[in-house]
């Protein structure tokens, strides 16, 4: 019944070769790059910090300068410069008070709050702006006068409207990161494929079956590059939030060290929030890699 | 002789009619009001293969468009057994140019995706998939990801994703238009097997004459805009069809008459705008 034209025995396995077996040494050459990029770059940060470590070991050794011929270095003093393990000791010493624990419990209440709050809100009025013409041309003026501030500036009304508990620092936090994320999520929308929703509308389609099933996970990526953005500018609210204004926090914790010339404890902090920023974004990462599995890998 | 004449009756059911049917065109740019089909007569049987070329911009997609429901007619009627054609359903399913597949469903679940949105989906949609799948040439690649296809494969989801709804009639939008020559003849040889095996009401847009004659029991050929009804035959060369039919002296005839029908109105319509200009 089937009538097998000439070229059907040709064209057929010649596609799916390539398919089935792919190039064997393009993976190879990747898990190779991949070892390379890790094995530098953590050789590159001890490195840096045996350096570091150094101007320490100077300082205590030569408290009075080296004389290499016409130079003098003198290390700077550990007011300025704490050495690495300056930095850790002060750590220690704040675990060991135990104010850390009030502290992080605080400015990680703060930052997920608001950070989840912009997270929901971002990603359902990003959708309904790029869906909606004449909701994005309402919303307009506001997303566009907000985002153009920084919104950092808003935090004086907020600490007169929730005082300087918590609530201010969640609405700073909610501000900083909403926007990026509504954008973001608005633009993802407003660039789908319009052949996809011709497609959705032939097989009959309702609005709702085609939000779920194109608007939705096409504008993911997009999605998931504003709560990228988000994540730097929900922890920079935070942490400025409590420097301006507060009672414990990390923020707060690094205010009060610098005030009182403390700074080790201020590294400490620094070390805190970064490291607070790397695992958000490495988790976000693993998300990314979850919801794209479709995409082609590059080579 | 009365049920001889009944029985030959529904053997020719007409399944499409369009009647003096006029489709306008709104330009994005310009909010000009183009007329992009007019004054359109067509009937179109059950289970006849119908394929329409015409010069470019001739508004055949716009017309393909109309009987799928997407867009709305001026004026006329266009009827799908008897009843008015207001928006998509399920009795008819589009095979796209671009293979439009959704990148972030595998092959089966793209080849679902039609029954899905019609809430036909259930168990049985699965092996429906898999059935399709092997219909179209394309064991194998169930679980593989559209980006993973060549274009001709992709191609071939698409058109096992509207065989998957079992419309009553299959609308093809330039289908392998963009494919190479020879996946492109590989294509029109499958489909005719495909077609073979569900015989469904097929109407076929192709700007390729060659292509249009080796499918299709009827070629029709559009005027320039505003598209009309330049040329209806019938195409009677003998079914099954394979790539040796297309040097047969009566296929090259046929051929020969439509590219004349197509130069003319080209030529035509080409004055024309040199005398508006």
């Amino acid at each position: 019944m089937a009538t097998q034209g000439p070229f059907d025995t040709v064209a057929q396995p010649a596609e799916s070769e390539w398919l089935v077996q792919p190039p064997p040494e393009s993976r190879t050459r990747e898990r190779r790059g991949l070892s390379e990029s890790t094995v530098i770059g953590f050789a590159a940060v001890v490195i840096f910090f045996i350096l570091w470590q150094g101007v320490g070991f100077v300082r205590t050794t030569w408290p009075d300068g080296v004389s290499l011929g016409p130079i003098t270095f003198i290390a700077p003093s550990q007011l300025f410069l704490p050495a690495p393990l300056d930095v850790f000791k002060a750590f220690q010493a704040y675990v060991q008070d135990g104010r850390i624990w009030k502290d992080m419990a605080v400015s990680g209440q703060e930052l997920m709050t608001g950070y989840l709050a912009a997270v929901v809100l971002g990603i359902v009025l990003g959708l309904l702006v790029g869906w909606y013409k004449r909701l994005r041309y309402a919303l307009d003026p506001f997303i566009t006068f907000l985002y153009a501030t920084p919104r950092i500036v808003l935090l004086p009304l907020f600490i007169i409207w929730f005082g300087i508990g918590v609530e201010s620092k969640i609405a700073v936090v909610f501000l900083g990161a909403i926007f990026a994320i509504l954008i973001n999520t608005a633009a993802g929308v407003r660039n789908l494929d319009a052949n996809l929703i011709k497609v959705a509308r032939s097989f009959g389609a309702s609005d709702l079956q085609l939000f779920r099933t194109i608007a939705l996970p096409g504008s993911v990526p997009f999605i998931l590059t504003g709560l990228r953005l988000g994540i730097g500018h929900a922890l920079t609210g935070v942490i400025v939030g409590e420097l301006v204004a507060a009672q414990f926090g990390v923020g707060q914790m690094m205010a009060v060290a610098g005030a009182t010339f403390q700074s080790a404890k201020v590294f400490a902090g620094l070390f805190i929030i970064a490291g607070t920023g790397m695992l958000m974004t490495f988790t976000l990462q693993k998300l990314e890699q979850r919801f794209e599995a479709w995409r082609p890998r590059p080579n | 002789m009365l049920r001889h004449s009944g029985g030959d009756m529904r053997a020719t059911a007409v399944k499409l009619e369009a009647r003096r049917v006029a489709i306008h065109y709104r330009r994005q740019r310009s909010g000009l009001n183009l007329i992009a089909v007019d004054g359109v007569d067509l009937r179109v049987d059950e289970g006849e293969f119908l394929s329409i070329v015409g010069p470019s911009g001739c508004g055949k997609t716009t017309f393909l468009n109309a009987v799928d429901g997407l867009i709305p007619i001026a004026s006329g009627s266009l009827l799908l057994d008897g009843n008015e054609i207001s928006s998509p359903g399920p009795d008819r399913a589009m095979v796209f140019q671009q293979p439009s597949l959704l990148p972030w469903r595998t092959v089966t679940r793209n080849v679902v995706y039609g029954l899905e949105m019609q809430h036909r989906a259930g168990r049985e949609s699965r092996e429906t998939a898999a059935r399709l799948i092997d219909l179209v040439g394309l064991q194998g690649f169930a679980d593989a990801w559209p980006s993973e296809l060549s274009g001709g494969m992709q191609q071939r989801v698409n058109l096992a994703r509207a065989l998957a709804t079992d419309p009553e009639v299959l609308l093809l939008d330039e289908p392998f238009a963009a494919l190479d020559a020879q996946t492109r003849e590989t294509m029109q040889q499958e489909l005719l097997r495909i077609w073979g095996a569900t015989r469904k009401t097929a109407i076929f847009i192709t700007h390729d004459i060659t292509e249009a004659v080796y499918l299709a029991d009827r070629v029709i050929v559009f005027t320039a805009r505003p598209g009309r009804i330049k040329l209806d035959v019938k195409i009677e060369l003998p079914r099954p069809r394979d790539l040796r039919l297309k040097r047969d002296a009566r296929f090259i005839d046929y051929e020969r008459m439509i590219w004349e029908t197509i130069r003319e109105e080209v030529i035509r319509s080409e004055s024309r705008g040199q005398a508006i200009a």
